[in-house]
């Protein structure tokens, strides 16, 4: 098979698990995003995935060949960093050329390539320069050039993006998505950034306690949440305890609510709604009715804080359909049953 | 953070104590020597005031030259074999757990607290042919009689690499301790095998600390005067041995003051161009 594959990979130090039993395929060519808190074990799976740190059990396999005890310098990948470790004692030109030199590429193959690989991250002319008079956009890409200079087979971000300012992020998230697409690499990124991870990634792999809860693509991760805790991780939501009774009926909040299905022999599940799904209108109108609390105009959203039986729930709309509402007005919450996702307890 | 400069004279207050300490402890004793060295010998171990250029003029010849010569190169050897040692070694050391650089950063103070004496003997006890290490060799059958290894160039030099080896890794420790680790790791994902990554990444990026130390190893051994008696024959003095010689046992201080002012004056010209030299190569 081409492309990464985990088998029940496992990291214990001691008896703390960091990472437990995980399980996961990477397509040639396909760009995942490692999401979590911190402490949740992505960034050591990226280390063993480089094999800085080994596996206590499991297997890592590459192009289907078994690279769980390759040592990481015959792995032929480019990993970036957190901290970039560019070499202070070499220019940025050294820098990119320093994978070639170590692996004897004659001197002439080392300019041609450095050339192209700093014109490839708009940074043409720099070769000379030492990385400490580097801004840190163009330290960044840098790194990034050093990683790809020998074409590798993978390509491993460490929180690659989180020193620079949110604008500079925001770009280079697409600067990035844009230069995987181009060179087809497969590639893997730890992040906890969720923004990051939906705007990169073909597939977010969402992680806490060492164990991956949801691995599918952005959208799928967004609209199918697996559990509260990936509901809760990806973006914002409302989740509403729902109860139904024997004959079938349903209740959110107390409420009873028409329309929306637990599964056959639920008796308790979470509902997550996203805030962008909740709908106001007049009370007795809608499934449930409630109180307003807040409204919070930010111009290009407006986000009404609601209250039902002591739960804050928040409807976000946009200025064209805004909701007509003041403070300690009743409404009426319009819940959509094909938007919202039943989750087990 | 900058500061604004010193305005009043009271402002320079609280350096006037380090100032006095400086001057009275430094700078005085070292003038005094300096005007020693022009001073004129009369036989009995006296010296009068003077100024001439005799003890200058007899330090001039190929005996002092050879003394120098050697004396230089025993100091730079020393200061090599210390760094060739302790890099590595400090490398591994601060990547151990912290308990266990605690540990050989105890022992390592406990070698400084020796004096030169101690060293000297214990090291001439350790080379001896009666209670030496190559008694151990032959018991273990690698030698086939215990011989002496000692007097030699080879025991001064291990001697004064012992004494100099701690003062070389805690110079070396904190620079290496706040070496980036990501740097040596970041090396190995780009195709450096560990031994690789520590001769292109880790010495380079210690080039100015490593030069520093080499310049603090080369004077402190320069400084050495017991080790070489101990350990070493005639030809293994160095110019240190010799001006103890002239001011202790022959009495003449003021040739002994003119061969520490020669030797001040190489030693700041060797540290000198070593700067230089490292200037120019980052420069390039």
């Amino acid at each position: 098979m081409s492309g990464l594959a985990l088998n029940n990979v496992t990291k214990e130090f001691g008896t703390f698990t960091a990472v437990n039993n995980v399980e996961l395929t990477v397509p040639h060519g396909t760009f995942v995003c490692m999401l979590g808190p911190s402490g949740c074990g992505k960034t050591t799976l990226l280390r063993m995935i480089a094999g800085l740190d080994l596996p206590t059990g499991g297997t890592i396999q590459l192009d289907g060949e078994d690279i769980t005890h390759v040592p990481t310098h015959k792995r032929n990948l480019g990993m970036v960093f957190q901290s970039l470790a560019l070499f202070p004692h070499l220019t940025v030109g050294e820098n990119i050329a320093y994978p070639l030199r170590i692996r004897g590429a004659p001197k002439e193959d080392q300019k041609k390539r450095v050339d192209e690989l700093l014109s490839m991250i708009h940074l043409g002319g720099y070769s000379d320069r030492p990385v400490s008079k580097l801004s840190g956009g163009q330290r960044q890409r840098v790194a990034i050039a050093r990683a790809l200079a020998i074409s590798p087979k993978l390509f491993l971000l460490d929180e690659p993006l989180s020193a620079l300012d949110a604008k500079l992020r925001e770009a280079m998230q697409v600067e990035l998505r844009q230069l995987q697409q181009q060179l087809g690499i497969t590639t893997i990124v730890v992040t906890h950034d969720q923004r990051e991870a939906m705007t990169m990634a073909d597939t977010v792999v969402v992680m806490k306690g060492g164990e991956i809860r949801q691995a599918a693509s952005p959208i799928e991760i967004y609209r199918r949440p697996a559990d509260t805790f990936v509901a809760d991780f990806i973006g914002s939501t409302n989740l509403l305890e729902a109860e139904a009774d024997s004959t079938g009926g349903v209740a959110v909040l107390g409420q009873p609510v028409s329309g929306v299905s637990l599964g056959a022999g639920v008796r308790k599940a979470t509902l997550s709604i996203r805030p962008e799904d909740v709908h106001l209108t007049a009370p007795g109108n809608g499934a449930l009715s409630g109180t307003v609390t807040f409204v919070r105009d930010l111009g290009g959203t407006i986000e009404t804080f609601v209250d039902i039986a002591g739960r804050q729930i928040v409807a976000v709309s946009t200025p064209r359909a805004r909701p007509d509402v003041t403070v300690g007005q009743p409404v009426g919450l319009v819940l959509l049953p094909d938007v919202c996702v039943v989750l087990a307890k | 953070m900058r500061r604004e400069a010193p305005q009043k004279l009271s402002d320079y207050g609280p350096l006037f104590f380090p100032a006095m300490m400086l001057i009275v402890f430094f700078v005085v004793p070292f003038a005094t020597m300096i005007a020693v060295s022009f001073f004129q010998r009369q036989q009995g171990g006296f010296y009068v005031p003077a100024f001439e250029f005799a003890n200058y003029e007899r330090f001039l010849s190929l005996f002092f030259a050879n003394v120098l010569g050697f004396s230089l190169m025993l100091a730079v050897t020393v200061a090599i074999c210390c760094i060739v040692l302790a890099v590595p070694f400090t490398y591994l050391l601060t990547r151990m757990k912290r308990k266990v650089q605690i540990v050989w950063l105890v022992a390592l103070l406990s070698v400084l607290s020796l004096s030169e004496v101690i060293i000297g003997f214990a090291w001439s006890t350790l080379f001896s042919r009666t209670a030496g290490i190559t008694n151990l060799l032959v018991m273990a059958g690698i030698m086939s009689e215990a011989k002496a290894l000692l007097p030699s160039f080879g025991a001064v030099l291990t001697g004064m690499v012992y004494q100099a080896f701690p003062y070389t890794v805690l110079v070396l420790y904190p620079a290496l301790v706040r070496l980036d680790p990501t740097l040596t790791e970041a090396a190995r994902t780009l195709g450096a095998s560990p031994i690789k990554a520590f001769f292109t990444v880790v010495i380079p990026a210690l080039r100015n600390t490593i030069t520093a130390t080499l310049i603090m190893v080369f004077i402190f051994a320069l400084g050495s005067y017991l080790l070489p008696q101990l350990l070493g024959r005639p030809q293994h003095w160095t110019l240190s041995v010799l001006i103890t010689d002239q001011a202790i046992y022959q009495s003449n201080m003021p040739f002994a003051a003119a061969m520490a002012v020669f030797l001040v004056l190489v030693t700041l010209g060797l540290v000198a161009l070593t700067v230089l030299a490292g200037r120019k190569g980052e420069a390039a």
